[in-house]
């Protein structure tokens, strides 16, 4: 898919994202618009993955270890033919099966149940090892937090896959420089990301999450490492997309009014026409 | 059985994981630095690409085990029920408990027969933990011939098996010629008129001996063996207490949250009966050697029957 489809593809999911937010009146957009063109990207061109038969044994794996961002996973997999799109609304409602955080066991398509930080990654480590074990090609694909990388467990996760070399794993990490309580820097720096996954004896690719070009020649590069695993840290623009959301804090977790809502929506209508007539 | 020599249930997890290991590739073990502890040791030498050492990090071998699960495995993580229950709870409840995946839990190490090491690794809240997540198994054998029958049933079951093992050597009370094990089924070991003692673990030798102390002092004493504590064998703990109007439980573990409080909960709803619950008394044990704790915290033969006496 070229640059321009995939463009215009995240301004689908974002419209996805902002709907089934605001349908919940709860949830979480900002780390899900930061991460959309990274979700398009891993779903529309990167990932070996089959809408009609998303339990094959072959496919490729991601794990969204910050879970809280389902919507922007919900919206891709949906645009990607997983689910209709329309039930994208039903996000968090009481029956729904889309659940506020992902649940493998009743969303086509999602291959962890995650959420609680810190947890996701560590399961596709496990992935990542069984495709080894068994003499597998899959990749397994894992996208964290910023903020979420404070846990412990990560390190321990990061640890492991670095000891055995896991080359068959990327984990990208949105770094959108916000987490609840403010600045990443200020609650409790994770910095330097970069350096910390070097150290735990990762591949660490720099590059700008919300650029298709760079997303692509990260993506690339990562497929050509061998003997280690791949970190790509993605410095995003939380809320990304939608004008009054970017670089917000308070649009963390928060769900948009009627007319927030519609101004988002808006402003989505107007980046896809735009480029249309490009 | 007397003339068999005590094992410890962490021994017969590991013999019985080699068993199953040759007839099953699907099935891998994980360890966090305990494989000589955890009698997966064993495992390891037999089968060293199956054996994945995830060193000294519970959490991340949880969800190592969750990920494995997904492509089709079968892993048995395995380390001391203190870091498994309780250091990993979130772990096993939130990657392998919530996804309801094919994952089973080796704690070996569990209740206060881990002897010297003391209060920090004498686990006696992990019955508790384990059991409040839905849909997870909990199972308690007594003795080497159960435990090895377990570890076979876990296998042999979808979705995630708590399995509790003990550091301490046991004798061995079950014939293996005539042993059945059935997860969820209870075992009548004595038939008795006057009262039932309900136990798991270790914990069932110790019923067997009261029961005899007892018959002495003129008490028929029922015991149950009951090595499944979730699913628990309700129709056969409601048919004791209904036969016998009295019922003592015997666990190694607090008696908040385990199998007497499994017992009372059943009981209280559907046929209450007195209920006396013996176990650790909400506090936490101390070193020493494992049966000179077992007589301190009266979970021996002498101190079931003294309670049972006392009414």
């Amino acid at each position: 898919m070229d640059n321009l489809k995939l463009m215009q593809t995240a301004v689908e999911v974002r419209k996805g994202i902002v709907t089934a937010v605001h349908s919940a009146k709860s949830g979480h957009p900002g780390g899900s618009l930061s991460a959309a063109d990274i979700f398009t990207f891993l779903y529309f061109e990167e990932m070996n993955i089959d809408p009609a038969n998303p339990k094959n044994p072959d496919r490729d794996r991601f794990v969204l270890s910050k879970g809280h961002t389902a919507p922007g996973l919900y919206s891709t997999l949906a645009n990607r033919g997983y689910f209709p799109v329309e039930d994208l609304k039903t996000l968090r409602h009481t029956g729904s099966y889309l659940q506020g955080h992902p649940d493998m066991k009743h969303i086509p398509g999602v291959d962890m149940s995650s959420g609680s930080l810190g947890q996701g990654l560590s399961c596709a480590v496990g992935m990542a090892l069984g495709g080894k074990l068994q003499g597998k090609s899959y990749r397994v694909y894992a996208l964290c937090g910023d903020g979420e990388i404070q846990e412990g467990q990560i390190w321990e996760a990061a640890m492991f896959a670095g000891s055995r070399k896991l080359d068959n794993l990327c984990v990208i990490v949105d770094n959108n420089k916000l987490q609840i309580d403010g600045p990443v820097e200020e609650v409790c720096s994770p910095y330097p990301i970069d350096k910390k996954f070097e150290s735990f004896n990762f591949h660490v690719i720099n590059i700008n999450g919300n650029d298709f070009d760079e997303i692509r020649k990260a993506m690339n590069e990562a497929k050509t490492v061998n003997g280690m695993p791949t970190a790509i840290i993605a410095h995003t623009v939380k809320g990304r997309g939608v004008s009054f959301m970017e670089d917000q804090v308070g649009w963390h977790g928060t769900a948009p009014n009627d007319e927030q809502y519609a101004i988002a929506m808006e402003e989505l209508r107007k980046a896809g026409e735009a480029l249309c007539q490009n | 059985m007397s003339e068999l020599k005590p094992i410890a249930t962490r021994e017969s997890y590991g013999n019985a994981l080699v068993k199953l290991g040759e007839a099953h590739k699907d099935l891998i073990v994980l360890d966090a630095d305990l494989a000589a502890a955890t009698k997966t040791g064993v495992f390891k030498k037999a089968f060293p690409d199956r054996h994945i050492d995830c060193g000294i990090a519970e959490a991340n071998m949880a969800g190592i085990a969750a990920g494995l699960s997904t492509c089709g495995f079968v892993p048995f993580m395995s380390t001391f029920a203190m870091f498994a229950a309780g250091r990993a709870f979130e772990q096993v409840r939130n990657s392998i408990g919530y996804p309801h995946l094919n994952v089973k839990i080796g704690a070996t190490h569990a209740g206060i027969s881990v002897g010297e090491d003391g209060a920090t690794h004498q686990c006696n809240e992990d019955i508790a933990l384990m059991r409040a997540i839905p849909g997870m198994v909990v199972i308690n054998p007594c003795d080497d011939v159960e435990a090895r029958a377990a570890v076979e049933a876990a296998y042999a079951w979808e979705g995630p098996v708590y399995l509790r093992f003990g550091r301490l050597a046991v004798p061995v009370i079950n014939d293996e010629a005539s042993y059945k094990f059935e997860i969820g089924k209870g075992i009548t070991l004595r038939e008795g008129s006057d009262c039932t003692i309900i136990a798991t673990g270790l914990c069932v030798s110790g019923a067997l001996e009261a029961a005899g102390i007892l018959e002495k002092e003129g008490i028929s004493a029922q015991v149950i063996n009951i090595h499944t504590i979730k699913p628990l064998d309700e129709e056969l703990v409601i048919k004791a207490a209904q036969k016998t109007g009295r019922v003592f439980t015997v666990e190694e573990h607090s008696i908040i949250g385990g199998l007497g409080s499994a017992v009372a909960e059943v009981l209280g709803e559907k046929c209450p009966t007195p209920l006396k619950r013996i176990g650790i008394n909400d506090v936490f044990g101390e070193s020493g050697p494992a049966k000179e704790l077992i007589h301190k915290y009266g979970l021996d033969g002498e101190g079931i029957a003294a309670v049972v006496m006392k009414g």
